[in-house]
This record gives C-alpha cells, structure tokens and sequence, in this order.
C-alpha cells in the first residue's frame, strides 16, 4: 500500500528570533496536549510539526520569550 | 524489574490514569486518604496543562450552595433533565458533597465570584434551580491543582498513553499496559488499584469544519478509557444517550448558558426572536435547538448585540481570556463583533460524556465500576451532568474508596502471555513499512459516524453504518505509523473505532426516543416508559461482541411529583410556535 505526503499549513507559528530553544527551553513542547510542537533539528527551534491543534494555546501563554503565536486552523477560519 | 522481552514493570498501590481534572483529585485524595501508599498519576499530555481544563474554565456549572438550593433540588433538576434514568444516589452523593468542594477549592486558592456581602454569586441558568457560580479569574485552576500533587508527593508519569486495563486470575484490575508518545515504549504499571480519569470521548464525531482536532472536547480524549473499560470487561452506559452541545459555528466554544445567559444574552432564530426558555443544556433543548436550525427559521444565533457595552466587555472578558482563550481571535478573523450582529450557532459532533450528557464507564455511588479495583470518575464515567465540580467529587470518592480497597492487598501476578500480545499489537504499525496512515483511518471512522450515527437515528442507516464500520476491521493490520506519535494516534484511532461501534450497538438497542436530540430514534418517535425506562448496560460477550441488556433503575432516593416529570419537555417559548 503506497502512500504520499501532503502539505497542510499549520496554525503555531514560532518566532526563531526569539525562541530561547538551544538553552534547552522546551515549555511549549511540553505543555501541548496534543504533543505537536517539536524541536526543528535543523534550526533547533521549536516548530509545530503536526497540524493536530486544539487552538487551546498553553504553548502560547507559558512561552517565556512571547515566540509563538497561535492561528486559528485555516479549515475553520 | 522487567518482564520477557525488557518490558519495565513498575509497582504501585494506586494508579489513576488521566491528569485532567478528576485524575489529579483523586491522587490527592488517595494520599490524604492514606499518606503511606504510593500513588501515580498517568497522563498521556502533561499533568501541567492536560484535559479539559487546560486553560481554566468560566464557572461551576452546577454548584449546589446552601440558601440557594438544597440537594434534593438539584436530584430532582438532573433527573428530570435526564428523562428519569439516573442513578439517583450517585446525582446525590455528588449533591451532598458539592459545597464542601467549592470550599475546598476555595481554600487552595481558586477563586469564585463573591457579591458585596462576600456570599458566593450564584446566577440561575438551570430550568428550576439556581447552579451556576462564575469564575472569571478561572485561569489558575491547573496551577493551583498542580501544586497539590507535588504537596503530596504524588508520582507523575507524563506523555503515556494507557491502551488496556490489566486483570489478575481473580478478575480484579491490577494495572495497565502503556506507550510512551514520545519513544514508542511499552511499560507496564502493576497497581492494587485503578481509577479511570480519562475524560470523555470527544473523537468519535467530525465537526463541521472537517478539521479532525477541532472537536468541542479537549481531542486527548478520544474514548481510550471507554475502549479500556469494554476490553477488560466493565459495563458502559447510556452510550446512546449522546453529548451534543451547541456551540459557534466552526468554533468549538461554548456560547451561550453559563456565561451570557445570566448577563442578557440568549439563543435566537434568524429573526433576532427567542424560541427556547432555558438555554441549559439537555437534549430537549438540544432538539428545540435542531428543529430551528433545520426548519425555516434558522440558522440559530447567539444574540448579544441588545446589550449595553460593559456587559459586553465583561462577556468578552470572560469568554476571551478563560477557557477557550482564541475565540477572540476566531471572531476578529470573521470581522465579527457582539456589538453589531448576531454570531452564527451550530450543534456539535457527538461524542460519550457524563459532563455535559449521561453517557460513559458505569460507575455507583462510590465511584467503582463492575470490575473490582476499577474505578472512574469525571466525565467518561456515567454520573449524569456532572460537570467539572462533578469530576471533583467522584475524582475524591474515587481516592478515598481506592485507598480503602488496597488495604492488606499484595503485588498480583502479571499474565505475560497477554501483555506480550499486547505490546505486539500496540507496535505493530510502527513495525509495517506502509500502509493506512491513522489519519485516515480516523477521518474515514468519524465521517461514517457522522452520516450514520447521528441523530436523527434511523435503523436502516445504523445497520448502513455498523456494517461499514466493520469492514473497517479488516484495515487495522494495515494501519501504519512512520514515528512515536503517529504510533500513538495509530492507537487512538483504534479506540475512536470502538467508541463508532458502541454508538451504534447501544443507539439501536433502545427502540424509543429518550433525551431529545440525543436519542431522537426515527423508527420509534415516542418515548416508551413501559419497556425502556431503564439503563441500557453496554457489555463485552464471551466471544469478545458488543452485546447490550437493561438495568432496572434503582429506586429513587428523592421522589418527583407528575408535574416536575414534565417541566423539560416544555421549553420551546409559545409564541415562537
Ligand atoms: C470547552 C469546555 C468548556 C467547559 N466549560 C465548563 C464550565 O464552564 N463549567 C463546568 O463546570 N464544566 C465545564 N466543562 C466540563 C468540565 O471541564 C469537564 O466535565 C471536566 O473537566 C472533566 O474532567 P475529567 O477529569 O473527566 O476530564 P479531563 O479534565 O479532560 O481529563 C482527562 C485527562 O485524561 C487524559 N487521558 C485521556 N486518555 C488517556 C490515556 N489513554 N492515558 C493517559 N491519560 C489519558 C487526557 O490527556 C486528560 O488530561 C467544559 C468542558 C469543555 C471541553
Ligand atoms: S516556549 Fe518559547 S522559547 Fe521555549 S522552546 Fe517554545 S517557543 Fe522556544
Ligand atoms: S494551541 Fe494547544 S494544541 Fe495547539 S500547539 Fe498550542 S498547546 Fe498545542
């Protein structure tokens, strides 16, 4: 059963700049209820890496840097 | 210790599985209880922020406060909204224990709005009674539970999720078998005692937006504690007593009762005009709620735009800070503003819970299901309309009575055999190099769910929809997760598909309608009290079948005259017709 990857525009956006990630901060990460916000091993970044969000937004709130901002998922908007 | 094939064991006294709202509770319960046993809490997300409440919440939706209601009152308010089949003494215990709570909370440090005179604040949203008590600083609930735990030196164990509910050789529950969502670990968790907290089962419909996580309930919940509890052999439910809930279209927060209804605003038909009297929500307003929407009037709005402008700041405050802090940024998206129009209103996804509908785990008046040493509390268990203060109690009387049970209790014996077939089953889609991803296989289940289930419920569609569903079997061995968390929705998933098969099996069981919308039966539009007012008890056969029977109703505890029996019947506003 062959499968293929598709695209999906994620609703977390996290602000590289300001993401204190590389000095070991993983609150976001930690908070999410949905465990979709992971470290991006290129940039090491936090970065949502599926697009499985309640728009609950302690990953918002808890981040201590303000990086990360939560949309609204595109289908309901 | 580790058993065959390195899968760590780890002992406890009291396992609680779910750190939401009830979990957390209950393991400071156990410990007040008895501060020598060790207690752990599981939580497939992290104790800090999991459930339902993750963000706080806007109220107590059903506090029963001395001078404002009694709790007769209030057994009566539930029984009725719940067409009569409740477990009367579980409504009741809850009732009792229902303001020693609040001032519990209070005094951790959660706070409620008090008047000038420093009396708790209650507003009447209820059909009858007066239940509701606001908490616009709600936010800190989690904290402040969170701290409790580290107090008590509960163990916590975040990020596994629990996938089956242990038995020994006497038929009592020993544990659980789990995976790590982050390594793709199996562990099992040996205990004297378990206590489910595992919330409700908000996955098992599509909302209308197609969007598989924008469910009303928080989407952890996905009803693994449901397809536990049937798999080891308790009884569920009132499974066909649905939650439906009326929320904003496309976004899943709650709109009306408990927070603007008590300030002015109230739900509307297309003309601006009211057509139900009390926006408490019960399947008979549910389906006031669904004849406006489908009929000529519709669709139905939240109506606030007649209000002055601080109730509305205070509205937004609330309704934009609490519990579903985003919603703010749905409407300014939609260039949408209380002020100036009417919002547009939807009826939600169904799903299991005992929170808001009567559905769940069966639970008695001390919280323990029909498996010795197995408890439930919150809303996958089935005390009707328990709410978040509910979860409280029957999260506390579910610690206290598990303390009690484990007493001179030693280590059971594991069944090996079971627990490698198990860890088996639960890896192997990570073990398949391709297949069906779980997303599909999830959106596939609940779309089905949502032709065939829904209500209005017609038999041929359920047997449509049931015979569907089980072709479905045929594609778990197929299901295929590429990492750690596909792996875990890949589980989730499977239990989706049980809570699918247990709507219909039990939906079809009863050959009435019940409960409004919940159980609007097409086939059989009158409610029946001569054949069905009676449980409808879900169960596991010999064969491993979903089968149902009845179960009489207890006697009530608190007796109800022939007119209050009727008083949620009549709530659509006369004039609206
Ligand atoms: C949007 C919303 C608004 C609400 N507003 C109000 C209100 O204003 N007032 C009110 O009184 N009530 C309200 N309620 C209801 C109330 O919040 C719930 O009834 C209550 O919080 C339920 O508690 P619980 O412990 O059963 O579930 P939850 O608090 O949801 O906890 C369940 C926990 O179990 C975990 N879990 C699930 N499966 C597993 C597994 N397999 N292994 C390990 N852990 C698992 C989940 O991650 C979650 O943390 C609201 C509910 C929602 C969803
Ligand atoms: S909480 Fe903020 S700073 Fe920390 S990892 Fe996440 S985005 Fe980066
Ligand atoms: S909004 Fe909620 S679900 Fe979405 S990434 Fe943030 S914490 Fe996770």
């Amino acid at each position: 059963m062959p499968t293929a990857s598709q695209i999906s525009m994620v609703p977390v956006i996290v602000d590289e700049e300001k993401c204190i990630a590389e000095k070991g901060c993983r609150t976001c990460i930690d908070v999410c209820p949905l465990d979709v916000l992971w470290i991006n091993e290129e940039s090491g970044k936090a970065f949502m890496k599926y697009d499985e969000c309640w728009y609950c937004m302690p990953c918002e709130a808890d981040c201590p840097t303000d990086a990360v901002t939560v949309n609204i998922p595109y289908l309901l908007r | 210790m580790t058993i065959s094939d390195d899968i760590p064991v780890q002992d406890i006294d009291i396992l609680i599985i779910g750190g939401g709202t009830a979990g957390p509770m209950a393991a400071v319960a156990a410990k007040e209880q008895n501060p020598d046993a060790s207690v752990m809490l599981l939580e497939k997300a992290n104790v800090k922020r999991s459930g339902a409440i993750s963000m706080g919440m806007d109220g107590l939706n059903n506090a029963v406060v001395p001078g404002h209601s009694t709790p007769e009152d209030y057994v009566k308010e539930i029984t009725i909204a719940n067409d009569g089949i409740v477990l009367q003494k579980g409504v009741k215990v809850y009732a009792d224990r229902s303001f020693e709570m609040i001032q519990k909370l209070d005094s951790w440090g959660v706070y409620f709005q008090k008047d000038e005179t420093g009396e708790y604040d209650m507003k009447k949203v209820h059909h009858l009674g007066t239940y509701v008590l606001p908490m616009p600083e709600g936010h800190n609930i989690k904290k402040i539970l969170y701290r409790r735990l580290r107090r008590h030196r509960v163990k916590v164990e975040n990020r596994y999720q629990a996938i089956r509910i242990l038995k020994d050789n006497e038929g009592n529950a020993c544990g659980c078998i789990a995976l790590g969502t982050r390594d793709a670990d199996v562990i099992v968790l040996r205990a004297k005692a378990v206590i489910m907290c595992t919330g409700a089962a908000g996955r098992i419909g599509l909302p209308a937006s197609g969007y598989l996580y924008g469910t009303y309930e928080n989407p952890s919940n996905c009803g693994d504690g449901h397809s536990m509890a049937f798999h080891v052999g308790a009884e569920l439910t009132g499974l066909e007593c649905y939650q439906i809930n009326p929320l904003l279209k496309d976004y899943n927060g709650p709109a009306c009762a408990y927070v603007t209804g008590p300030l002015g605003g109230y739900t509307a038909n297309a003309h601006g005009d009211r057509f139900i009297e009390c926006d408490y929500w019960s399947g008979q307003m549910m389906m006031e709620f669904y004849n406006e929407l489908q009929g000529g009037k519709g669709p139905v709005f939240l109506k606030l735009d007649h209000l002055a402008e601080e109730t509305i700041q205070e509205i937004e405050h609330v309704l934009h800070t609490n519990e579903r802090p985003s919603r703010g940024r749905f409407h300014d998206g939609r260039g949408v503003n209380y002020r100036q129009k009417m919002v547009e209103m939807h009826i939600s996804e169904i799903g299991f819970c005992a929170g808001h509908s009567a559905s769940g785990v069966w639970i008695n008046e001390k919280g323990e299901t029909t498996i010795p040493g197995l408890y439930g509390a919150g809303d996958m268990a089935s005390i009707p309309h328990s709410y978040m203060l509910g979860a409280f109690v029957y999260g506390q009387i579910c610690g206290e009575n598990a303390a009690q049970f484990i007493e001179g209790k030693e280590p059971a014996e594991l069944d090996m055999a079971f627990i490698t077939s198990e860890r088996d089953r639960i890896l192997a889609p990570l073990m398949r190099k391709d297949g069906i991803p779980p997303s599909q296989f999830e959106y596939k289940a609940r779309r089905l769910v949502n032709d065939y289930l829904q209500p209005p419920k017609v038999t041929k569609k359920m047997d449509i929809g049931l015979q569907r569903l089980k072709a479905m079997e045929e594609d778990i061995p197929h299901l295929y997760a590429r990492d750690a968390h596909e792996l875990l929705r890949a589980n989730e998933a499977q239990h989706i598909f049980d809570c699918a098969k247990m709507a219909a099996v039990a939906s079809q069981y009863r050959q009435e309608s019940r409960w409004g919308l919940y159980h609007n039966y097409v086939d059989y539009p009158e409610t029946n009290n001569d054949d069905w007012f009676c449980h409808v008890q879900l169960y596991k056969t010999d064969e491993g079948d979903m089968a149902c029977k009845k179960r009489p109703i207890d006697p009530y505890v608190v007796q109800l005259d022939d007119a209050e029996k009727n008083a949620y019947q009549q709530l659509r506003v006369q004039a609206a017709g």
